[in-house]
């Protein structure tokens, strides 16, 4: 077979390296799903004062811990074959992304145990930053994955300076929640809660961008972590 | 394939280039194998050319010491310049291009002689005679090729009683036994187990210190772990030629990415 000849053949069978790194991003995407799902719940058991679902998402955190454990085994059975140029960059990318998803998944868990405390009192204020705030976050979460599914490194530098936009409100919302502790110390537990569960949702952001630099990464070989310079570079 | 400029031949920094071709062409016959090479390669790092089967990146290799002179039918235009100078030019005596450039082969060739004869035989060839001198030599060059304190006791053996791996490090003691400025491997460890295989990646490494070496390897792996810079030849042509980190974690153009992937070839 001529290398011209074998080239076409490849082209139109995946063969068994394609479809392992298939599946792989298959079980990366499922994982992400899980993630997704679990600070939605997070959030509604927070608005909703749901103990019920805020104990589920605990028990939804072992899925996505097995799924980190699983797709690391992949990555690992992949690196063993000295995979090389794209493959090589999708195999760590993968490592790295599914690492965020679980830290995001730890996040949901900690937003749900301080809604379970939180329900325990009555609510000391309507929430109306904290969605806003989950839902430019979980934004940028669908994002960067819908960025990874489709290669495409624009759509994940646009979606980078947004977390300065999650940043803000997580710092005014302190701010607030610190003048509540000082009129009133009787609410500095529920202060407090809140504030962990502002900065849960603040680090979700940053996992969100992480992901965003890693599937540039991905798509352009271009490592653009702490650099602002790059970024500007699209 | 139509031919194209190259973007990133160009791209190299190469302060120092020790050999370099110029719109190189060679025919077999009628047959093309070098279709316009140009490249630069620089002073004491490791270049590796890539490729698949008949790529060219053999006969590239072969055109740097005029090993392609001993083939029929064999035609060649453009230039290749060692040191700046036309290595074609009419004037050149091949024997002293070769040993300012020395060659290692796939398939270790040990003359049936002694492992010292097989050393000092290309400094005899010279006129050299002191024996006291040619036992230095012997040393010199089979500690450079990190064999000395394994055949030190047993220096007139046979060289055909060394295992492979030890035949392939005497071949590159031999071949730098009369101090070239460059060494061409051509696949110098594809017949070796990993022990030694590992052994000469090792020595390459050292070697590079004091010489400029070419090596041709099928073995992407192997290029990453021993070369500078990295050039990728498909059909005749050079495709890419890089950094060799840029090469394997990066390349820009889609075809050494399909290459080095595996997705063809």
């Amino acid at each position: 077979m001529s290398p011209v000849d074998s080239a076409n053949f490849m082209d139109k069978h995946p063969t068994h390296h394609e479809q392992e790194l298939a599946f792989l991003k298959d079980r990366l995407l499922l994982m992400a799903g899980h993630a997704e799902g679990s600070v939605n719940n997070a959030i509604r058991a927070l608005m909703e004062r749901d103990d019920a679902l805020a104990r589920q998402i605990k028990e939804d955190d072992q899925v996505i811990d097995n799924f980190e454990i699983e797709i690391d085994d992949l990555c690992l059975r992949q690196l063993a074959r000295a995979p090389l140029a794209s493959d090589l960059r999708f195999i760590t990318v993968a490592m790295k992304i599914s690492r965020d998803l679980e830290r995001i998944g730890d996040e949901a868990t900690t937003i749900s145990r301080r809604v379970l405390e939180l329900n325990c009192e009555p609510q000391l204020k309507p929430y109306i930053d904290i969605p806003r705030m989950a839902r430019l976050a979980l934004d940028m979460l669908k994002e960067a994955l819908d960025a990874f599914v489709s290669r495409d490194s624009k759509q994940a530098r646009l979606l980078i300076p947004r977390d300065k936009e999650v940043d803000a409100i997580h710092k005014q919302l302190q701010r607030e929640l610190v003048s509540y502790m000082i009129e009133r110390p009787s609410t500095i537990t529920r202060a407090l809660n809140l504030m962990t569960i502002s900065k849960a949702i603040e680090r979700i952001a940053d996992h969100a961008t992480n992901i965003a630099e890693e599937v540039v990464f991905n798509c352009e070989g271009r490592d653009i972590r702490h650099s602002a310079a790059a970024l500007l570079k699209a | 394939m139509s031919p194209s400029p190259n973007p990133t031949t160009s791209a190299v920094p190469l302060p120092s280039p020790i050999v370099e071709t110029r719109n190189l062409h060679l025919w077999y016959g009628t047959t093309p194998a070098l279709r316009g090479v140009s490249l630069s390669i620089r002073e004491k790092v490791v270049t590796a050319f890539i490729g698949p089967s008949g790529c060219g990146k053999s006969t590239l290799l072969r055109c740097f010491n005029r090993m392609n002179d001993l083939i029929d039918r064999v035609r060649i235009e453009g230039e290749c310049l060692i040191g700046g100078e036309n290595i074609y030019a009419p004037e050149i005596d091949v024997i002293e291009l070769r040993k300012r450039v020395g060659m290692v082969f796939q398939r270790s060739n040990p003359f049936p002689k002694s492992i010292f004869e097989n050393i000092a035989y290309g400094c005899r060839l010279q006129g050299l005679k002191d024996r006291h001198e040619l036992h230095d030599i012997v040393e010199r060059s089979l500690r450079g090729a990190a064999l000395w304190d394994e055949v030190k006791d047993r220096l007139h053996e046979s060289a055909l009683s060394l295992s492979g791996g030890q035949q392939q490090r005497l071949c590159i003691a031999r071949a730098i036994a009369i101090q070239p400025e460059i060494i061409l491997m051509d696949e110098p460890a594809s017949a070796l187990d990993p022990i030694a295989t590992a052994r000469v990646e090792e020595l390459i490494l050292e070697l590079k210190r004091d010489y400029t070496i070419v090596i041709v390897t099928h073995n992407m792996q192997q290029a990453t772990r021993i070369s500078d810079y990295t050039a990728f030849f498909y059909l005749g042509e050079l495709i890419e030629y890089n950094e060799t980190n840029r090469i394997f974690t990066n390349p820009a153009i889609k075809r050494t990415e399909d290459y080095v992937t595996g997705r063809f070839g």
